[in-house]
């Protein structure tokens, strides 16, 4: 794990929306020249923006446009603590799993881009003794943080990102759990005028997570609101999301509007979909087989040959004893 | 089909058609390729496309003969070979890119995902049937073996809701497609069955009924 401040960006480095999007696709890249943006980094690993998809929905979600961060993409470290290089930004925002969208990983970035997540609001209650509706700026004020973190997908697919945000933990403490509190449960956005996704019944909307308290005030656990310096972009599940980096990636919920203190362990919408599947903790372990997808090994986006997952998708000294004594396989 | 119609089916050139159909999602999966279209996960990509069509080419394959039987579109005969041959040629690929490239050769992660993973076994078993039935599809292994190459050649029907159980076992969440896919494959079987076909369409196969009207 690695931890920076948030980095300050005097206004001459900021490059406008327009220039960076321009650069960001390959045939951008390559007239820019390689110099530009770290470009003989993204060239290498062969990323590219996703090809320019019709979405007639994406044009009608509404009149306000959303204004992108103009910061350009940065991170205080070129790779996480085990040496793996970051993930290019234009593959960390270009194939997303986020079914709200759509359920093509590389159409979400197109779809989502007109969805505005300002105004926003996060309402934290349930078992509380402060219970309180925030602003998303409200939020922002907590210390934002960068944390590298690797993200393992279910499909055995894995990213390492520099996400923006601060520890959970912070919000919960504001809040005050009472002692009766012992599950966290998270809930996105329901709208399906914005989310064309949700228009499918096909899944029980909202999408919904939770972690058990412990595992919600673990100092890994993060509430974030950017990646690579920026805000997040819709795709990454603007304005604010879970990242639980020793858990699938589905666990890390996207565009939060609701966290609630439970006394008992929230269904999530994946565990309602197939909870054979999909259980309430998803641990990252290479040992508990997958129906379908191989979990001891696993392809980094921008790498040919598979790599080993490692158990707790290498956080095993800070979270394995949350797990004392629990059988996992059963546990899933 | 007027038997103006009929005539002209016997002046297109349906086995280059059939050939340049087949053809196509190989080209477009090349410039893809070279254009960097196939997404930051492009062995998943190239797995699930080659799959895709396949089974299209294999479901179109298995359609020519109800459609001469109920329509009497004798033509689909013609290219019906064709299309198991490219449809068995595009999962050849698919199952190569899967063992070769995605889990790299390396044979006992393959073992371990052919006894694991249901998906697999059914997708290797259909494979496996398919492939008896492409190297016999020649018409020196028909005259071979005689009357046996027909009953050989049923295997077809055995392969084909493997290969869609394979494909739903394979989806995350959504059984709508393959579903759609299970439900033609069925049809396509039943239509083969002569008492269902009896109530649909002409008793005798192969007989142009329609150009006859």
């Amino acid at each position: 794990m690695l931890r920076r401040a948030l980095p300050t960006i005097s206004s001459s480095e900021i490059t406008p929306e327009s220039t960076y999007l321009t650069r960001m696709t390959r045939r951008g890249l390559l007239r820019a020249g390689a110099a530009a943006l770290g470009a003989g980094a993204l060239a290498a690993c062969g990323a590219d923006a996703p090809p320019p998809t019709a979405s007639s929905d994406a044009q009608t979600a509404g009149p306000i446009r959303p204004t992108p961060d103009p910061r350009t993409p940065t991170a205080s470290r070129q790779q996480d603590e085990l040496g793996g290089a970051l993930t290019p930004y234009a593959s960390v925002t270009g194939y997303n799993n986020f079914y709200e969208f759509s359920t093509q990983k590389e159409a979400v970035a197109t779809l989502a881009r007109d969805f505005n997540p300002s105004p926003w609001t996060v309402t934290v209650g349930g078992l509380v003794s402060n219970p309180r509706t925030y602003d998303i700026d409200d939020l922002r004020k907590f210390d934002q943080e960068e944390r590298i973190y690797r993200l393992r997908c279910v499909e055995a697919w894995s990213m390492v990102i520099p996400w923006l945000g601060f520890p959970l933990a912070r919000l919960l403490r504001e809040a005050g759990p009472t002692s009766q509190a012992k599950y966290v449960r998270f809930e996105s956005l329901n709208d399906p005028k914005r989310f064309p996704g949700q228009r499918d019944r096909l899944y029980q909307w909202p999408y919904v997570e939770g972690l058990r308290l412990d595992e919600a005030m673990n100092d890994l656990t993060l509430l974030a609101t950017g990646v690579y310096g920026r805000s997040l972009p819709p795709q990454s599940g603007a304005p604010l999301r879970l990242v639980v980096p020793w858990k699938y990636g589905f666990k890390s919920i996207k565009s939060i509007v609701r966290i609630d203190l439970v006394d008992a362990p929230p269904t999530s919408l994946w565990m309602a979909a197939n909870g054979r599947e999909y259980g309430f903790y998803a641990n990252v372990n290479p040992a508990v087989p997958h129906p379908r997808w191989l979990q001891d090994s696993e392809r980094r986006i921008g790498e040919l040959a598979r790599r080993k997952t490692l158990l707790f998708n290498g956080y095993e000294a800070q979270v394995a004893s949350l797990y004392a004594g629990m059988d996992l396989a059963r546990n899933y | 089909m007027s038997s103006v119609a009929t005539a002209m089916t016997r002046r297109v050139p349906w086995r280059a058609l059939a050939a340049l159909a087949a053809a196509i999602p190989l080209a477009v999966m090349l410039v893809d390729g070279l254009r960097e279209g196939l997404t930051v996960n492009p062995i998943q990509e190239l797995t699930l496309r080659t799959g895709k069509v396949g089974l299209v080419l294999l479901v179109a394959a298995l359609a020519c003969t109800p459609l001469n039987a109920l329509l009497g579109w004798r033509f689909t005969l013609s290219f019906r070979r064709d299309l198991g041959l490219y449809g068995f040629g595009y999962i050849a690929l698919h199952l190569a890119i899967f063992a070769l490239v995605d889990l790299g050769l390396d044979l006992d992660l393959i073992a371990r995902t052919v006894l694991q993973k249901p998906f697999v076994i059914a997708g290797s078993a259909a494979f496996l049937l398919l492939l008896p039935l492409a190297i016999t599809s020649t018409r020196g292994w028909q005259r071979r073996l005689g009357r046996r190459w027909k009953g050989l050649h049923r295997l077809f029907y055995i392969a084909m809701p493997l290969a869609v159980l394979h494909y739903a076992w394979l989806v995350k969440a959504d059984l709508r497609p393959p579903l759609a896919y299970a439900v033609g494959v069925a049809v396509l079987l039943l239509l083969r069955v002569s008492a269902v076909r009896r109530l649909f369409g002409p008793r005798r196969r192969g007989v142009d009924y329609t150009a006859r009207t």
